[in-house]
């Protein structure tokens, strides 16, 4: 059993691994803004997968319910309130700058990987034993005692969230209502 | 209670998988059936009784009829994604149900397997995720299509099941202050200890049970498919097996969120009133009787489904968001503080699991459904159209016979 | 562990497949003959009348973000739901779920609280701007 389950083990990262990069490459080069925001889901799907490979399955199944379920819902929304279904000039980004500073970035960010991965990594400590069958205990535990305080300061960033969304949908309205109301000096 | 290992494991895993397959497509099919002939009987008509004994081959000839149509694909669609959709809705209908354990471990000669396809310690999670993923067919059905209909169906879908995913969501953070874990087993357990979580968690219970039906997309919330506005929603362009496999999708939810609504509330395979099936070793005959338990749970929950949709008018959209976003959303958080503090009052006072501990709940429950049946009834949010109407029409139905009676006293002071 | 998920991609993979043979099966066996009139979007007998595609309300936006916003508390309400046991009681529980005499704590309920709150006051903003409303 011990060979086979290693082999399996490495069979999915491989495969996974594999599926997410293929679905992050098509979804750069998709030019249906619609295809591309699918292949995107699918590259989620797979770091899910990827997740519950090392021992992180609470981890995985958030990744599913935020990432592919919510966040690309969004996306996919986007795309679609802005009808930029179709090939549109609106969305070529290819301008000489527009690809040199993209250039740059997809430089720095592989001589981050090379370094990141050549590193010795530092000591960590050890992954908390999961209690039974309870995987969401120990993440739990860390989340509500250690850090306590990242995880109160997230609720004023959700809330930072909520606020910039009604900012920003509410400022189409008044126009859309009909003849637009002067707001006084300060609009 | 050794697991079986390696091949074995994988061989039993397989057939586990197929069994609860077949099982799933059974009754889908059969679902079709009785949904029509149930619906005939509300009604007071005969339905579909033609093709076999009391309609019973009905599902096998829509089904040859379905992938022998002609099918369709609107000249101005997206053919790819238009050809994906029905599949995007399907697939995570059929994954979802992976976690549920349909009955007590089954003994076999390699070893005592669970009779869910797949023990998840993520539990639950597993299910909100993969059933989170549903969304995609049905926008990119309306999407594709080309069509106004469908897009407006597909949008007003995506809008309701995000909405309401959230209400389910909340819904379950009850069941885990109680549980302490979020895998299936645990929460079963736990009903066998205590008592069933619709007796503990009365109004999760509910608004969990309401979340359902929007998330299956089912009457009364059934707006993405309003066939008196949208024809039949983001569904309108397809046809034959593709139409099929929406359909198939819808009734494989429902039997999931049946499934699932069992799982969380109703004691899973807990069989009422005895510790049979819960203690002692295994057999495959509690594995029988918790399955064929489980099994009605559900039969009654699809039945419920198709009892509610032939017997309330739909919802308007905007009381359909108003009700998740502004009655459910409040209530839940409110809820798990008030649960939270009630299971914080029982640990001051040195309440352990049983009777004083259901008793308690019960009635914290029973109060607070009756204070909000009771707010939720004065036509403030959620009201019908027809109840404002209501109040004022008899409101002047009031000063009418008031006039009158101003005049007929008048009168008869005249005379 | 990760193996107690192999069958859930067993199931994936068989559902798939499911899905790929029913599609391609009704592709096979059903005969297209399209005509101009049936190739047109339906809408009720009349000619379509411009793009079904364009830009719609966006409420459906908001709805959206608002959505995010939410479903990232309910995935925090799940671990402080599962620990919830065992922060409200600075002791391990006896045998019948109680918590020992003196041993209750606050700190579960309170620091959830203040992470409600904060969320709140979103929630009382989004609800005084009109977002939440349809109509």
């Amino acid at each position: 059993m011990t060979w086979t389950a290693a082999g399996v083990q490495l069979a999915h990262f491989w495969i996974f691994g594999a599926i997410a990069i293929a679905s992050a490459l098509l979804f750069v080069t998709r030019r249906s803004p619609v295809a591309a925001a699918l292949w995107l889901v699918n590259t989620m799907f797979c770091l899910a997968a990827l997740y519950v490979l090392l021992e992180a399955p609470f981890v995985g199944a958030v990744q599913v319910l935020v990432y592919a379920g919510a966040i690309m819902v969004v996306f996919l929304f986007v795309v679609m309130l802005l009808n930029l279904g179709r090939d549109d000039a609106r969305l070529d980004l290819r301008e000489p700058g527009v690809r040199g500073a993209a250039l740059l970035v997809g430089l720095l960010l592989a001589v981050e990987l090379v370094v990141a991965s050549r590193t010795p990594a530092e000591a960590t400590a050890p992954l908390p034993a999961a209690e039974g069958t309870n995987v969401v205990a120990p993440v739990a535990r860390a989340l509500f005692t250690e850090h306590l305080v990242a995880f109160e300061v997230t609720s004023v960033l959700l809330l930072a969230a909520i606020v910039g969304a009604v900012a920003l949908a509410r400022r189409e309205s008044p126009a859309s209502r009909g003849p637009a109301v002067p707001e006084g000096p300060a609009a | 209670m050794s697991e079986p290992t390696g091949l074995a494991w994988v061989a039993l895993s397989f057939a586990k998988l197929l069994a609860i397959f077949v099982v799933y497509l059974g009754t889908v099919a059969y679902t079709t059936l009785a949904e029509r002939r149930i619906s005939a009987w509300i009604q007071d008509r005969h339905g579909p009784n033609r093709v076999g004994p009391q309609g019973l081959f009905q599902p096998i000839a829509d089904g040859i009829k379905n992938l022998l149509k002609e099918e369709t694909i609107p000249g101005s669609a997206s053919p790819w994604l238009f050809v994906l959709a029905p599949a995007l809705a399907f697939v995570p209908a059929f994954v979802t149900w992976a976690v549920i354990p349909w009955g007590a471990p089954l003994p076999t000669p390699w070893g005592t397997i669970s009779l869910a396809v797949a023990d998840l310690p993520v539990g639950f999670l597993f299910i909100l995720a993969i059933s989170s993923l549903g969304v995609y067919g049905i926008t990119l059905a309306g999407w594709s299509s080309n069509n106004k209909y469908s897009l407006l169906g597909g949008l007003r879908s995506s809008a309701q099941m995000v909405s309401y995913e959230i209400a389910m969501g909340l819904s379950t953070i009850p069941v885990l202050l109680l549980a302490g874990n979020v895998a299936m087993g645990d929460i079963v357990a736990q009903q066998q200890a205590t008592s069933w979580n619709a007796v503990l968690l009365s109004v999760a219970f509910l608004t969990f049970l309401v979340s359902a039906f929007a998330e299956t997309n089912r009457l009364p919330f059934d707006l993405p498919e309003a066939e008196s506005e949208l024809v039949a929603g983001y569904h309108t362009e397809y046809s034959a097996m593709k139409y099929s496999m929406f359909m198939i999708a819808e009734y494989a939810n429902m039997m999931t969120a049946g499934a699932f609504i069992s799982t969380l509330f109703l004691g899973g395979w807990d069989i009422p009133f005895t510790t049979w099936d819960s203690t002692g070793a295994p057999s495959a005959l509690k594995s029988a009787a918790t399955f064929a338990m489980l099994y009605a749970k559900t039969l009654f929950w699809l039945f419920f489904f198709i009892w509610v949709r032939w017997t309330l008018p739909r919802f308007r959209y905007d009381q359909l968001m108003a009700l998740g976003w502004r009655v459910l959303l409040p209530l839940l958080l409110a809820y798990i503080v008030l649960i939270a503090s009630v299971l914080l009052a029982l640990d001051a006072v040195g309440i352990g699991r049983g009777g004083a501990y259901v008793a308690t709940l019960f009635g914290v429950n029973v109060a607070v459904v009756a204070v909000v049946a009771f707010w939720l009834d004065r036509g403030r949010l959620v009201s019908p159209a027809a109840s404002r109407l209501q109040v004022q029409e008899l409101e002047r139905l009031r000063q009418v016979a008031a006039r009158r009676a101003a005049i007929a006293a008048a009168g008869s002071r005249g005379t | 562990m990760a193996s107690a998920y192999l069958p859930v991609l067993l199931l994936l993979a068989f559902v798939i497949a499911n899905a790929g043979l029913i599609i391609g099966a009704s592709h096979l066996l059903n005969k297209r003959r399209p005509t101009p009139e049936k190739l047109q979007p339906y809408e009720s007998g009349i000619a379509p009348l411009g793009d079904a595609r364009d830009r719609f309300s966006v409420k459906f936006y908001l709805v959206a973000m608002l959505f995010i916003v939410f479903d990232i508390e309910t995935v925090f309400l799940v671990p402080w739901g599962v620990l919830y046991r065992e922060l409200s009681c600075v002791m391990p529980r006896l045998a019948d779920g109680a918590c020992p005499a003196g041993a209750v704590s606050f700190f579960g309920l309170g620091e959830m609280l203040v992470f409600m709150a904060i969320l709140v006051v979103g929630f009382v903003y989004v609800w005084k701007k009109g977002a939440l409303q349809w109509d």
